[in-house]
C-alpha cells in the first residue's frame, strides 16, 4: 500500500472527525461496558472485540490532529502516526466484527455513539485501500452495474413479470405520477422475490398506486457499509433523481435495514439537501394503511407460535419499533417477544457489510449463538422479520445450529392473510 | 520547610497554579471540541432531537437492561465510587467553606459521619475497580498507564483527606498539606486525560441522544 493512499486515509478520517467524535473520545473512561453490549465479545470472550477498541485508529488521528497535547507530542516526535500496518491489523475489527448494530451506542454510560464512530473510521479504511475484498467488489458492482449482486434491469423485469403472473396483479414499471416508488434489495429480486408479489397484493388491496423503476431499483447502499460517502452519495442520488422524475410522493425502502438508514436518514446529508418526497420503510407504509382502515384480514390468523427479529437499522438505529408489532397483532395469534426485544435486540450478525465479507463467515456463525440463546428461551416455530439480509443470516445461522424454524417476511405474512373480498380497490383514503 | 510552610505553599501557590492549569486546560479542550463543529442534519426529523438529547443525558445514568447482571462489579462499584466522591467533595463542611470563599455560594453540609462513610465507600469502591481493572480481561486489555495514573490521582485526595480528618499516620498539618497537593495534582492531570468525562459526559450523551431522538428512538 502506498504512502499516498495512507495520507488519503488519514485525511479522510480527519474530515470525519466532528465535535461529537471529539466529545466521545474525551469521555471514554475505558469501563469496557461496550464489550458486554457486543455479541462479538459476549460470544467469543475475546477482549479485542471490545467496540471502543475497534475505533482506536480514529482516536489516534483525533489526538494527533485535533488536540493541543497530541499535536505537541507528535511535533516532538513522541507519538506514532497511524500506519498502513495499523489499518491492516484493525481491518478485521472494523469490518468483520462490527455490524454497526449500535447496541454499544445504546449501552455506553458516558453516551458514546460507537457505531457512529465505526461508520466514520471506515471512511479512512475505504479510501486507503483497507476495506475487505468482498465489500470492495460489491461496491464496484453497485457503481458499475447498479446492484451489489450485479443484477441488471433485465433480470428485474423478468422477476417482476413472474411475480405479477403469480399474484394475478399487474405491476407497472417506470410509471410516473404514482404515489409510491418501491425500492428493492438484491435479495428480494433473487431469493425472496415473493416479496414483490406480496407488495403488489397489499398495494392492490389498499388501492394505492405504485411503481418500480428499472433505472434505480436497488435499495441497498454499499457505500454506507464500506464507508465511502462518495459511493453512498452516488447511489442515493440515483434514487432521488428517479423519484423526482417520476414525481412520486413516497419512496418505499424495502425489507432491508441498512437500505432504510441510507435513504431515509443519511441520504439528504449525503446529497446535501432535503428531498422533495418522503421516505418510508415498507412496514411504516403498511402500518399507515392499517391506521387508515385500508387493510382487511380473513379469519385465518396465523396460529403458529412466532416471534419478531428486530433489524437493528430499522429499529434501534431507524426508529421503526412499534409498527411491526401492531401489524403482527392483526395477522398472528401466538406472538411472543424475545428477551431483549425492540431497541435492545441482538444483531443477526451479518449487518453493516459483514454478510458480504466471506472471511467473516465463521465468526458471524459463531456469534449467532447469541440469537440461538434468545430463541431457545421462548421456543417458537417461526421468526418474522423485516430485513432480507437478516433473513438470510438467520436462515444460515439456524441451519448451522441445527435449529428447525421458519424465517418469514412480515410483508409476505401480512399479504397471505388479506381478505380479497374486502379489498378497498381504488378507494383511496 | 516546616509542616505549616508546606501547607501554606500547598494551599497557596500550588493550588493556585493547578487551578489555572485546570481552568485553562478544560477551556482549551472545549474549544478544540466545539471548533470541530457538526454538520446540520438535513433528514426530515420524526421527533425532537433536543428532546432525545436531554432524555439521554439523564437516562444513561441508569444501566441498560441486563447490564447489571453482565458487569455487576463495574456498575455497583462505579455507582458507589461516584456517589461517595460527590458526597465527600460537595457536602464536607470545610469544603463548603472553601467553595463559599471562592464562588460565594454555600449550602448545608452533611453530618461528619455521613461524609466519613461516603469517603470510605468511595475508597473501597476505587480499590475494587482497580483490582477489577487488573484482573478482568476486557478492562486490563483496554487500560494503559494513563488509566492507572488517573486512578492514582483520584484515589490520593480521598485517602489523604480521610487520613487527615482522622489524624492518622502523619500529623494533621502535614497530611492536610499532602491532601492539598494531591488535589493540585488531580487538577493538573485533569484536562489531559479521561477525567474530562466529568464535563464531556453530558455533551456526549446529548449528541448520542439527539441522533436517536430525531429518529424517534427512545434510549
Amino acid at each position: 500500500m502506498s504512502a499516498l493512499n495512507m495520507e488519503r486515509g488519514v485525511k479522510a478520517m480527519m474530515e470525519q472527525i466532528d465535535a461529537p467524535i471529539a466529545s466521545y473520545f474525551n469521555s471514554c473512561v475505558h469501563c469496557g461496558l461496550c464489550a458486554d453490549a457486543c455479541l462479538f465479545y459476549t460470544e467469543t470472550g475475546d477482549p479485542k472485540y471490545t467496540p471502543i477498541h475497534k475505533v482506536e485508529p480514529l482516536r489516534r488521528v483525533w489526538k494527533q490532529e485535533y488536540t493541543f497535547w497530541g499535536k505537541l507530542m507528535s511535533t516532538l516526535g513522541l507519538s506514532r502516526r497511524v500506519t498502513d500496518a495499523d489499518l491492516d491489523a484493525w481491518q478485521e475489527l472494523v469490518y468483520d466484527s462490527c455490524t454497526m448494530c449500535g447496541r454499544c451506542s445504546a449501552v455506553c454510560p458516558v453516551g458514546n455513539d460507537i457505531a457512529y464512530m465505526v461508520r466514520k473510521v471506515r471512511e479512512g479504511f475505504a479510501v486507503s485501500g483497507h476495506a475487505t475484498e468482498g465489500l470492495a467488489e460489491a461496491a464496484i458492482r453497485t457503481v458499475n452495474i447498479g446492484s451489489p449482486m450485479g443484477i441488471k434491469a433485465e433480470t428485474l423485469k423478468k422477476m417482476v413479470a413472474s411475480e405479477a403472473k403469480a399474484s394475478g396483479i399487474e405491476i407497472e414499471l417506470d410509471k410516473p405520477g404514482v404515489e409510491y416508488l418501491l425500492m428493492l434489495s438484491s435479495a428480494e429480486i433473487m431469493q425472496f422475490h415473493e416479496f414483490i408479489g406480496a407488495v403488489a397484493k397489499v398495494m392492490d388491496h389498499a388501492g394505492a398506486t405504485w411503481t418500480i423503476s428499472t433505472e434505480a431499483f436497488e435499495a441497498t447502499n454499499t457505500g454506507i457499509q464500506i464507508g465511502s460517502s462518495d459511493i453512498a452519495r452516488q447511489l442515493v442520488q440515483r434514487v432521488v433523481d428517479v423519484a423526482e422524475k417520476l414525481g412520486v410522493k413516497t419512496v418505499i425502502s424495502p425489507e432491508c435495514g441498512h437500505a432504510y438508514i441510507a435513504i431515509r436518514w443519511d441520504g439528504p446529508n449525503l446529497i446535501g439537501r432535503p428531498y422533495g418526497f418522503q421516505v418510508k420503510h415498507i412496514v411504516e407504509v403498511l402500518d399507515e394503511f392499517r391506521a387508515q382502515g385500508r387493510l382487511h384480514f380473513d379469519d385465518s390468523k396465523e396460529d403458529m407460535k412466532l416471534t419478531f427479529h428486530d433489524p437493528c437499522q430499522m429499529v434501534r438505529r431507524g426508529g421503526v419499533v412499534e409498527q411491526p408489532r401492531r401489524l403482527l397483532d392483526l395477522c398472528a395469534d401466538n406472538f411472543t417477544e424475545m428477551p431483549d426485544s425492540g431497541v435492545w435486540n441482538w444483531c443477526c450478525g451479518g449487518g453493516g457489510g459483514v454478510s458480504t465479507n466471506e472471511r467473516a463467515e465463521p465468526l458471524r456463525l459463531k456469534v449467532f449463538s447469541r440469537k440461538k440463546s434468545q430463541l431457545d428461551s421462548i421456543g417458537v416455530k417461526a421468526m418474522v422479520t423485516t430485513c432480507s439480509n437478516c433473513r438470510n443470516m438467520l436462515e444460515e445461522g439456524l441451519e448451522e445450529y441445527g435449529m428447525d424454524m421458519e424465517v418469514l417476511s412480515l410483508t409476505e405474512l401480512l399479504a397471505e392473510h388479506l381478505d380479497d373480498s374486502k379489498a378497498s380497490k381504488g378507494a383511496e383514503a | 520547610m516546616t509542616d505549616m510552610e508546606l501547607l501554606n505553599w500547598a494551599r497557596g501557590p500550588a493550588l493556585e497554579w493547578a487551578t489555572i492549569i485546570f481552568v485553562v486546560g478544560v477551556l482549551v479542550r472545549f474549544l478544540e471540541m466545539s471548533l470541530l463543529g457538526r454538520k446540520p442534519d438535513l433528514s426530515e426529523a420524526r421527533a425532537s432531537a433536543a428532546g432525545g438529547g436531554w432524555r439521554t443525558v439523564w437516562r444513561r445514568s441508569i444501566p441498560a437492561p441486563g447490564l447489571v447482571k453482565q458487569a455487576p462489579v463495574v456498575i455497583y462499584a462505579g455507582y458507589a465510587f461516584h456517589i461517595g466522591l460527590l458526597i465527600a467533595l460537595l457536602f464536607f463542611a470545610p469544603h463548603i467553606l472553601l467553595f463559599k470563599d471562592v464562588f460565594g455560594l454555600s449550602w448545608p453540609a452533611l453530618p461528619f459521619f455521613v461524609v466519613d462513610a461516603a469517603t470510605v465507600i468511595a475508597i473501597v469502591a476505587l480499590l475494587v475497580l482497580l483490582v477489577h481493572r487488573l484482573v478482568n480481561p476486557v478492562r486490563r486489555f483496554l487500560s494503559s498507564w494513563v488509566d492507572y495514573l488517573v486512578w492514582a490521582v483520584t484515589f490520593l485526595p480521598l485517602l489523604t483527606g480521610y487520613l487527615a480528618y482522622h489524624r492518622m499516620i502523619l500529623p494533621y498539618t502535614e497530611m492536610l498539606a499532602y491532601h492539598m497537593l494531591s488535589v493540585a495534582l488531580l487538577l493538573v492531570v485533569f484536562p489531559f486525560t479521561k477525567l474530562m468525562h466529568t464535563f464531556t459526559i453530558f455533551v456526549s450523551r446529548w449528541y448520542n441522544g439527539a441522533v436517536s431522538g430525531r429518529k424517534g428512538v427512545q434510549l
